[in-house]
């Protein structure tokens, strides 16, 4: 198989494109760590981190990994293990925390 | 090198490799989902300390994302400097991306013995065994990434890594990345959610 | 002798797993013997507790893990390259590693009967014994002190790593290497439920290796992962253990579902009716198949509105069965019969997988399942889901392509008594343990008093066990027959309508002369819309490139039950040794010139 050749693939992002995401990396954490340390933003302290963490693996998924421009085929075989991943996740959550089944925090488990 | 391209038709136009390199990772979802949600399904239940927040070094642990994510840009640059045939500076920053990979590993390493120090182990309480299952699983995978990127210095320094090994570079940037961005999500949801 | 362990063509690893996995499946049933003989009559004393406990843990396991779902990929390996119209599979190294790890991880399981004495424990008394599913806390250090579990929870993460190799494989394999002109809708249906399966592989196994993991750590480190007095809980486990447990169970169903779907139609000669929906439904089951799992759950108190929804997603997924079924009897309506042996085990399979299906629509319900749960009724619906179909299923696909792998066909009146033996006895087994389990005989016990009421019951279902004992007997005898007196078979014996019927009995190593082009779903039928395929040259007009085989395979493979033994023994340097041995085998493999 011949490297380097594939017809799916479109032109690289340029090094400029890599540090410009690199630096937007660099911002979203600070925000991150920010949001941690200033109290105002305690109330919506997990929604904001989520939101902003949720960027960061968008911008490195999608840029240094490529699949912004590669085959949508690869994001599906990402895609939905990760989504199915969240299913289970929110699941257990769920189950486990006793919200949803009608019994207090301390029982269900 | 070449001539495999004629008789190996691919059905998708895919190469086979990158296909079988993205269900994995699809399959590392599974496997790293499996530990988060048992480290959040565990949150608060430990019956003895320590608890996070007298643990978690905060600004410590912000310098080693910041490493990984900058390991990362390294990794990038490395893969284009390799699919332009410029090796000179594809091994400086692959040998970048491995260094600053230890770096993060020798933070681990550091961190690791200061909760150790201050009384929490494996075996202390919950958060203690879902921490340290969870963060020495990523660690293991950092490992395996920096012996991966070191091999490839290796490879590059004996002549033997060129623009023609492309796809294998950029495959291995495809685990680093991942790796990445694994503790993207762990940074969050271990340190700054407490 | 060297060829073969160094192979890496894919219908020799093909035929591996099926002689491995063969010789399991026979362990695993005389582990099912030992269990009925104690069982014949009350208060049985055949064996002690401790060794039934080890019978139906080891049968458990051997058979799901080292009989069913190898059974199953010795198909992947063989049919699969052929009916895509490919040379081999993506990564023929790969496969053979997934092979030998699988090897080693099966004997690793099962060397636990004999080494005893090597853990100051008399023979037959250190196999696993917690069951197939090993809940927790009995499977912690605290209850099950001995190596038991040990070999039990190290031999499934060994075996996972060949599944999960595997799966990655045939995903490649399946969505890359088709012959020109197969879109994925003119892929045969076992080679589709084979890519759903293995989606399914790569996705619920990492699962299942965490779980072990934790119970790994609690055993050797000191962990408590499921442990209450350390604000855990058992039911993590439960949990881990069930989303891997259910995919899998559709991980075990639905090769032998594409099996039928293969059958059916060439012995009605009669497409399958409804192809797209067959396939779209195999692809929603292994969808739906991740919103079931605590279904296995609901005596534990997960609480109404967990039990209803989880009853609720159980009897949806009843659906896509259901519509498979209806399809497959539509394919038989109207069709010229031919009743070969493959037909009887496909056609017995739809049979017994309804019974199966009723019974598991029976425990969708939660408060009826509290009735059924751990009783035999479950011991039911499992055999008859497991052995009615997916074994059922097995030997309609090794009657229908033993000739294409060995160039013989097997005796047909032979295989008519080995087919009628097989249902009659399953039936006589596994039918009274719905009755058996609703008059209260639990599950997992090794012995139950005469005033129960189900002894003659018990004696009949034992009955029916050695009548598919004597079954496979019949079957043992057709194979050694037809390695000597076997009629020779043409290419096509059945006159089958996929690519693998358009070349030798055996294929010739580089399986076609000339990769055809494919324009139909159906290329070797003629059909009232296109003429049969001409098959490809009985010489290649050119030279074909065959890869030499590898050691590499096996030497990696060799350092995992090196690494495993580490923790099995409490001797750390082995860990280093097997992860040299890894290592190696991994960096000569990389680096080895190998040419596809």
């Amino acid at each position: 198989m011949a490297e380097g050749d594939h017809p799916n693939e479109q032109a690289h992002p340029s090094a400029e494109t890599y540090l410009r995401v690199a630096a937007a990396l660099v911002v979203l954490t600070v925000l991150e760590v920010g949001v941690f340390y200033v109290p105002a933003f305690h109330a919506v302290l997990v929604p904001t981190l989520l939101v902003l963490s949720a960027l960061k693996f968008s911008l490195v998924v999608l840029f240094y990994m490529h699949l912004k421009m590669d085959s949508p085929f690869f994001s599906f075989l990402f895609g939905a293990p990760l989504l199915l991943a969240t299913g289970v996740l929110v699941a257990l959550l769920l189950l486990f925390f006793g919200t949803l089944t009608l019994r207090g925090a301390a029982g269900g488990g | 090198m070449t001539h495999a391209a004629a008789t190996h038709h691919t059905s998708m136009g895919l190469d086979s490799r990158k296909i079988a390199f993205w269900a994995f990772i699809g399959s590392e979802c599974l496997l790293f989902t499996s530990l988060i949600s048992t480290y959040l399904v565990y949150k608060g239940r430990s019956v003895v300390g320590p608890s996070p927040h007298e643990i978690l070094n905060i600004p410590f642990t912000s310098v080693s994302t910041f490493d990984l994510l900058m390991s990362s840009l390294m990794m990038v640059l490395a893969l284009a400097a390799v699919q332009r045939g410029d090796m000179k500076w594809g091994k400086i920053w692959l040998f970048a991306t491995a260094l600053l990979g230890l770096v993060f590993l020798g933070g681990q390493v550091i961190e690791f013995t200061e909760f150790v120090h201050k009384g929490l182990t494996l075996q202390t309480n919950l958060f203690g065994c879902t921490f340290f299952v969870l963060t020495g699983t990523h660690g293991a995978h950092v490992t395996v990434g920096v012996l991966w990127l070191l091999t490839l210095w290796v490879r590059a320094l004996q002549g033997k890594l060129g623009p023609g090994h492309a796809l294998t570079v950029e495959i291995t940037g495809l685990y680093w990345h991942f790796v990445d961005v694994v503790w993207i999500v762990i940074f969050t949801v271990v340190y700054l959610i407490q | 002798m060297k060829r073969w362990i160094t192979t890496t063509d894919h219908k020799r690893i093909g035929l591996l797993y099926f002689w491995t996995a063969f010789c399991f499946f026979l362990i695993g049933g005389l582990e099912a013997l030992l269990i009925r003989l104690q069982l014949a009559q009350p208060n049985g004393h055949l064996v002690s507790a401790e060794t039934y406990n080890q019978l139906f843990t080891m049968h458990g396991t051997t058979m799901v893990f080292l009989a069913l779902m190898p059974l199953s990929a010795s198909f992947f390996n063989y049919i699969v390259p052929l009916q895509i119209g490919a040379r081999d599979v993506a990564f023929p190294r790969l496969n053979a590693f997934s092979y030998w790890v699988f090897l080693l991880g099966g004997l690793l399981l099962n060397a636990s009967w004999v080494v005893g004495p090597l853990f100051q424990a008399p023979h037959l008394n250190v196999a696993p014994d917690g069951g197939w599913f090993g809940y927790a806390n009995l499977t912690e250090r605290q209850f099950s002190p001995g190596p038991n579990i040990d070999f039990w929870l190290l031999g499934l993460q060994i075996l996972g790593i060949s599944s999960l190799a595997a799966g990655f494989n045939f995903i490649v394999t399946i969505l890359n290497m088709r012959a020109p002109g197969m879109k994925m809708l003119r892929v045969p249906a076992f080679s589709w439920m084979t890519l759903v399966t293995q989606f399914l592989v790569i996705t619920a196994f990492p699962v299942i290796t965490v779980g072990l993991v934790f119970l790994m750590f609690d055993r050797f480190f000191g962990t408590h992962f499921y442990v209450t007095a350390a604000g855990a809980t058992p039911l993590l486990w439960q949990h881990l253990f069930w989303l891997f447990g259910h995919p899998e169970v559709y991980i075990l169903i639905l090769p032998a579902m594409g099996i039928v779907s293969e059958v059916l139609p060439t012995f009605a000669r009669k497409p399958l009716f409804g192809y797209t929906v067959v396939v779209f439904s195999g692809v929603l089951i292994g969808f739906m198949g991740w919103g079931v799992w605590s279904h296995h759950m609901f005596s534990v108190g997960l609480g109404p509105i967990a039990d209803s929804v989880f009853a609720g997603t159980t009897m949806l997924i009843a659906v896509p069965t259901g519509v498979k079924i209806f399809n497959w009897i539509a394919t038989l309506w109207g069709g010229d019969i031919r009743g070969t042996t493959a037909l009887h085990f496909a056609v017995g399979f739809i049979a017994m997988f309804i019974i199966g299906g009723l019974s598991g629509v029976t425990h969708a319900s939660p408060p009826a399942d509290l009735q059924q749960t751990d009783t035999y009724y479950v011991v039911a619906h499992i055999h008859y889901v497991l052995f009615g179909g997916t074994v059922l299923g097995l030997f309609a696909g090794i009657y229908y392509w033993w000739p294409k792998m060995t160039g013989r066909l097997l005796s047909e009146p032979l295989g008519k008594w080995h087919f009628w033996l097989t249902f009659l006895g399953m039936n006589v087994a596994f039918f009274p343990m719905h009755l058996i389990g609703l008059l209260g005989m639990p599950r997992r016990i090794y012995t139950y008093s005469p005033d129960l009421g189900v002894s003659a019951l018990n004696l009949v279902s034992t009955g029916g066990a050695f009548l598919i004992a004597v079954a496979i007997l019949v079957f043992l005898v057709n194979v050694l027959r037809t390695r000597t007196h076997g009629r020779p078979a043409p290419n096509d014996p059945w006159g089958g309508a996929t690519l693998e019927w358009s070349i030798p009995s055996p294929p010739p190593v580089y399986n076609f002369s000339v990769i055809p082009t494919v324009a139909n779903r159906l290329p070797r039928w003629k059909t009232e819309h296109h003429e049969p395929m001409r098959d490809p040259p009985a010489v290649p007009p050119a030279p074909i490139h065959v890869p030499d085989g590898s050691w590499w395979p096996l030497v990696a493979a060799l350092g995992l039950p090196v690494l495993a033994l580490a923790p099995l023994t409490h001797t750390l340097w082995l860990a280093f040794i097997g992860a040299a041995i890894l290592l190696v085998g991994i960096y000569r493999w990389a680096f080895e010139p190998f040419e596809l």
